[in-house]
């Protein structure tokens, strides 16, 4: 117990959960927490030039650590700035925690002076958010809200707290219990339905196993890869799933769905059994849901009850972490199954795995080809590189193409699809892995909507590499008015694009045009060797697709392939 | 093949904290997944810090199923239960404001008010205002019985219900 003020209260518990660094812009509901901070050297805050890069700043940060990522703010457009990447946060499941300024206690409700509704805003989009109304209140809640942000399915909590609370001084006493009654995540698979997924499995002739993020998020990508080897059972991704299973293992397929691989789409349409575990059918993922997997048994194993039967029933459902319950089916099933070959099944697999080899082989027209360009790219970097995307036709290029070998090695805005979250979010996971080489794979139009955070990686020496594929359109939306709106391209044109080698000279980091792959391979290489950002500007052609492509709404063999 | 699905109304017991912005996230989260709230009561439970709130919604059982998965998932949702009709007592409170320009339908509505057991809570000399308690289908009786003498207003609270005998919505 200690006599002090709210915002040092603030900083003591943000300590109390070994908080490095904070992301952040302050202003005045904020203030005494920023006065407390400029006293204090064990935290690390972050100067952005955007509040919404300060969220996905933290984001990034925390997919790349798995630890918590926190970012600030101060009152009204502050805290409205951060919704963008609180949103984003919360379709991904990303643990960060979100602190905002907010207007003096008895001027709430009045339309003060930056005042706005942050709570109201932001319930639909936290997993908790809480309003501190004493500052004795602090030390908890802190603790409830990285108690919540880091366990069961993970998220983002906000915490709001009024100018007058950060100044009022209080005995402040620091508990380590907390207690909820509404909040108790079930980690422990339920062993009869364990035992239902081990029958399933032992019978199953073409198994399959769709992973997603919460593998990621549960640390469960030893066990995942363990159990198809067991179960010679291919391994598809989703998008959030990237980095499970490394890329070039014989049984990974790659990513499923909208722009699934040939592989994976067909695996697991032909499953007669599918293992789906922390993905939660999502309608990118599924293609025409009614079609989805239409002769196979699922067993879905998710943290978040709530995902299982929302968009799928399945056969067997297992509420737990996909860590706990794949430890459990593998145990399982060492005492039963010892199958030693699946050739017929897995030679399918490897004749849709060539054809995926063979359409990046096919596509070589003039001028830099995407999926070639992202081969170039993995060839150079070091498998612990890791590689942020924005959202479109960079990232799906990025995803299909650019193998990832690691988990938390791939960092894409998957459930929101927000455009501009690749770059801060490279800042993120920078500044958690400062001895990994970051590469954001980004489009022109998407790198434009936080390009001015290009500044904050100057300032905090945060050198990061930006590869823009310029085709000077917004891409994915001119694809789909080329396929399915008569080639009408309405307001898709980027006219007025900056000269991105000047721009990034213009900050103080480096910028460098590559027309050809040979003009990137050294581009990038150099890249790799520099102490500043790099902007790597690559022209491409408008004109270039997304390949495979379902259309919206099919079925997942429904693909385009040209 | 179409399958005939099952909709029909359902009761849930939700015991939650009793604080502020509980309510809104409940609500707030009907209505972004597009379920549809029936009636919703909420009050004070048996601990001051607690609230029972009674939800009812039209629905078959997949969406139920959401619903109180999606209940559970807020953090200040401490309990969810879906009362079965059968084990249930669940009860609503109206007022109605009828019409009564003359005696005759004066007396009528009087009479009504004492079959259907209610009370006659204001009387003035155009109109007299009526409570009635039940469940839902005798309070949409009465209703309909007045309307020919001309409703003026009407407020129900919506369906309050707990389980009969040992069951329980409590905390463990």
């Amino acid at each position: 117990m200690a006599r002090m003020s709210g915002a040092k209260a603030l900083i003591e518990a943000l300590k109390r959960e070994k908080v490095k660094v904070i992301f952040g812009i302050p202003g005045g509901a904020i203030l005494p927490v920023y006065d407390a901070l400029y006293a204090d050297s064990d935290i690390k805050h972050i100067l952005m030039r955007h509040e919404q890069c300060a969220a996905h700043a933290a984001d990034g940060y925390a997919r790349a650590s798995g630890q918590i990522g926190v970012c600030m703010s101060t009152s009204g457009p502050g805290a409205t700035n951060l919704v963008t990447g609180i949103a984003n946060a919360y379709m991904d499941s990303s643990p960060i925690v979100a602190i905002t300024g907010q207007v003096p206690r008895p001027l709430i409700g009045k339309d003060a002076f930056q005042e706005t509704d942050i709570i109201g805003i932001t319930t639909p989009i936290t997993k908790c958010n809480f309003q501190i109304r004493s500052a004795a209140e602090i030390p908890k809640t802190v603790k409830m809200a990285f108690y919540i942000a880091s366990t069961g399915r993970r998220g983002p909590v906000l915490i709001d707290l009024p100018r007058d609370v950060q100044t009022e001084e209080a005995e402040i006493y620091f508990d380590d219990k907390i207690e909820f009654r509404g909040y108790k995540p079930v980690y422990d698979p339920h062993p009869l339905q364990i035992e239902r997924a081990v029958e399933l499995l032992i019978q199953a002739e073409k198994p399959v196993i769709v992973a997603g993020g919460g593998v990621i998020a549960s640390n469960a990508c030893q066990e995942l890869v363990a159990l198809a080897e067991l179960l010679l059972a291919p391994v598809a991704t989703t998008l959030m799933g990237k980095g499970v299973i490394p890329e070039n293992h014989p049984l990974s397929v790659g990513m499923l769905g909208m722009h699934g691989t040939v592989a994976a789409n067909y695996l697991v349409q032909d499953a007669d059994v599918l293992l789906a575990v922390g993905m939660r059918f999502s309608d990118r993922s599924t293609g025409n849901i009614k079609t989805f997997c239409p002769n196979g048994k699922i067993i879905h194993i998710d943290i978040d009850s709530a995902e299982i039967g929302k968009n799928i029933k399945p056969h067997v459902p297992i509420a737990a972490d996909a860590k706990r319950s794949l430890q459990a089916i593998y145990s399982r099933l060492t005492e039963k199954f010892n199958r030693r070959e699946r050739s017929a099944w897995l030679s399918r697999v490897q004749e849709f795995k060539k054809m995926h080899e063979d359409l990046i082989k096919a596509d070589n027209g003039d001028g830099v080809k995407p999926p070639a360009l992202m081969a170039e790219m993995r060839k150079i970097l070091p498998n612990n590189a890791i590689i942020a995307t924005e959202v479109g036709q960079n990232q799906m290029w990025a995803a299909l193409y650019l193998r990832t070998y690691k988990p938390r090695t791939f960092i894409s805005s998957g459930g929101l699809g927000t455009m501009g979250f690749g770059f801060p979010a490279a800042l993120g996971a920078k500044v958690a892995c400062p001895d990994a080489p970051v590469v954001d794979v980004a489009g022109d139009g998407s790198f434009l909507m936080t390009e001015q955070d290009l500044a904050t990686s100057i300032a905090w020496n945060i050198p990061v590499i930006v590869v823009i594929l310029n085709n000077s359109v917004l891409g994915m939306v001119a694809q789909w008015q080329r396929l399915f709106y008569g080639r009408r391209y309405s307001a898709v044109e980027l006219k007025g694009i900056p000269d991105f080698v000047k721009l990034a000279e213009a900050y103080g980091a480096e910028g460098v045009r590559a027309q050809s792959i040979e003009e990137f391979r050294s581009a990038l290489k150099k890249a790799l060797n520099s102490d500043v950002t790099t902007v790597i500007d690559v022209p491409i052609s408008p004109e270039e697709n997304v390949f495979p492509m379902v259309p919206p709404g099919q079925d997942l063999k429904n693909l385009m392939l040209s | 093949m179409d399958m005939e699905i099952e909709e029909r109304v359902y009761m849930i017991s939700a015991l939650v904290e009793h604080k502020p912005g509980v309510l809104y996230s409940v609500s707030n989260m009907f209505r972004r997944r597009g379920f549809n709230i029936e009636s919703i009561s909420v009050g004070e439970a048996e601990q001051p810090e607690l609230a029972r709130m009674t939800i009812t919604i039209k629905g078959d059982e997949a969406i139920v199923e959401q619903v109180v998965k999606q209940l559970r998932k807020l953090i200040s949702v401490i309990k969810v239960s879906i009362l079965d009709p059968k084990e249930t007592v669940a009860r609503e409170l109206a007022l109605v404001k009828v019409s009564t320009p003359d005696a005759k339908t004066r007396t009528d509505v009087i009479n009504y008010t004492e079959i259907f057991k209610g009370h006659i809570v204001d009387v003035a000399h155009e109109s007299l205002v009526v409570e009635i308690t039940g469940d839902t289908d005798k309070i949409d009786a009465f209703i309909e019985l007045m309307k020919p003498f001309g409703i003026k207003e009407i407020a129900r609270t919506g369906v309050a219900a707990l389980p009969r005998g040992m069951k329980s919505t409590r905390m463990e």
